[in-house]
């Protein structure tokens, strides 16, 4: 089963950067509301502006918990201008499965989260 | 033709799915096709394809007497008192939406109140909520029991001299329940108010009558049943169906027009504005006579051994969740705990097992559940066991690949 691999499932068991942090710079929240999948996201910056720590919390399928935690890691540091653009190319090759159109909504829910942070209204930045 | 032989008259079972046999569990979707319809539709393009109430040559009059064939054999098979109470629409969902914006729009005032069940799909409960929005009506839901059939003891409270329709499903399509119909509309009636019923889910699977059943209206779409898609079916009594404004205006549904204004066909055929899906009306007729011939009592039982089976195995599995109302017919849902629907449908589409996961159009029914998402094995008179068979070795599968034991 190609979509399965071991890094899906092994992100899926023990995600990375779960929880929430203590003082958080921003709270952003996405949904996939057909699926039930769910990713509520923290986010602290640094003084310039760059992602310094983030943590979630969500319920959902495999690929949409992994694709979060995969993209938790690399975010560690990035600025405003990475996360911009970060593309939907971007994500399918950091979690390096095939995913069936069906199935892309669920890979990039993470993707949808990470944008949200720096959504004029959520930013204090 | 007999049940135990039945899958090869379907083209679609020589596919593989992900080098598979296709085990096809999603017919609460769509069903498959046999030959016998797919025939029909072809026989008809390459014979008989005119446009209809139109023409005095040969081919319209032959479309014609096709497209009006089968809504005799619609009438027969429902056993509606006349085949003017049957009009065609593209689906289910639209033949409720007639109801609701011609009936509804002339009957709903202010401060009336609609019922609509707990188990409704979206197509039997969107359309009322915009009613009784746009009227100032108020819509109740009649709720379920903890065993998942309809509250009946509910339902006899809620109904009162205020409600003036009820809406409800014969079959649900994610858990199966089948509401008492008779009792619900007899009780419905004793209050003056009219029943809206989508059979969607049952008409294919066990046998109707619209009349012994007592139904106002009773929608449905033919691709459930072995039909093509874009055709539907609504059932009302004559009575009211002739009282009932067009829905949609233009060719086809008047007898005389001037510009100011035009004199509208009588019932059903006012009802069936522009040129209808005429092909796929005249092969629905080869679809209700192959489950004529198969016979619905059969197919009836079929289904039950097959959701019986389901049912025991899931049962083997402690992490599983399965919804078995008591009532429950053709289809089987269940959750499996830690793993998403989501992926279990992947997985067993891995195996060539084609199941529906996630909320089923009928979001707030899963709310009610308790659950995020389900994944649900729907299925019909060419399941067999061994598809049963199947569908268990794909659910050990999920297990397998999250590395977790069935058995905790």
């Amino acid at each position: 089963m190609d979509l399965y691999t071991e890094t899906i499932l092994d992100h899926y068991e023990h995600p990375h950067h779960t929880g929430t942090l203590a003082s958080p710079d921003v709270h952003v929240a996405e949904y996939n509301l057909l699926c039930g999948d769910r990713i509520e996201l923290d986010c602290a910056f640094t003084n310039k502006g760059a992602i310094a720590d983030v943590a979630f919390v969500g319920s959902g399928c495999a690929l949409s918990q992994a694709g979060m935690s995969i993209l938790s890691d690399w975010s560690i540091g990035k600025s405003r201008n990475d996360i911009a653009a970060l593309s939907h190319d971007d994500v399918q090759s950091m979690i390096g499965s095939p995913i069936t159109p069906a199935r892309l909504k669920c890979a990039l829910l993470g993707l949808g989260a990470l944008k949200r942070i720096y959504e004029p209204y959520h930013s204090n930045s | 033709m007999t049940i135990e032989t039945i899958k090869k008259e379907f083209p679609i079972f020589s596919r593989r799915i992900n080098g598979k046999p296709l085990v096809y569990l999603d017919n609460a979707s769509t069903s498959q096709k046999p030959s016998a319809v797919l025939d029909a539709l072809t026989n008809f393009y390459t014979t008989s394809n005119a446009n209809i109430h139109r023409g005095i040559h040969t081919l319209s009059e032959e479309a014609t007497e096709r497209y009006e064939a089968t809504r005799k054999s619609v009438a027969r098979f429902i056993n509606a008192a006349v085949a003017e109470e049957i009009v065609f629409t593209k689906n289910c969902t639209e033949s409720i939406n007639l109801v609701a914006r011609t009936w509804g729009h002339a009957s709903i005032r202010r401060g009336d109140h609609i019922l609509v069940s707990a188990l409704e799909h979206h197509a039997n409960l969107i359309p009322w909520q915009e009613l009784a929005r746009k009227k100032h009506a108020k819509l109740f839901v009649i709720p379920l029991t903890s065993s998942f059939e309809l509250d009946m003891e509910a339902y006899d409270k809620l109904l009162s001299r205020k409600t003036k329709i009820v809406c409800v499903t014969t079959q649900s399509n994610v858990i199966g329940t089948r509401p008492p119909m008779k009792e619900m509309i007899k009780k419905a009636h004793a209050v003056g108010a009219r029943v809206m019923v989508d059979g969607a889910q049952s008409v294919g699977h066990q046998r109707t009558d619209v009349v012994s059943m007592g139904c106002d209206f009773f929608a449905f779409s033919a691709h459930k049943m072995l039909g093509p898609t874009g055709v539907g079916v609504l059932y009302a009594d004559y009575d009211i169906l002739e009282t009932l404004q067009p829905f949609l205006y233009g060719g086809d549904m008047v007898t005389s027009v001037e510009r100011e204004h035009a004199v509208y066909r009588d019932a059903p055929w006012r009802f069936e504005a522009g040129t209808p899906n005429i092909a796929d009306v005249v092969a629905f007729r080869a679809a209700i006579e192959f489950l004529e011939e198969i016979g619905m009592d059969t197919i009836e039982s079929h289904d039950a051994r097959c959701v019986a089976a389901a049912r025991e195995a899931l049962a083997g599995f402690a992490r599983v969740r399965v919804f078995a109302p008591e009532s429950g017919a053709s289809c089987v849902a269940f959750t499996v705990d830690g793993i998403h629907p989501h992926d279990v449908a992947t997985i067993f589409n891995s195996e060539g097992v084609a199941i529906r996961s996630g909320l089923h159009c009928a979001e707030p029914l899963v709310k009610d559940l308790g659950v995020p998402a389900l994944s649900r094995m729907s299925f019909y008179l060419y399941n067999t066991m061994e598809d049963v068979a199947v569908a268990r070795q794909a659910l050990e599968k999920v297990f397998r690949i999250f590395s977790l034991t069935s058995n905790p």
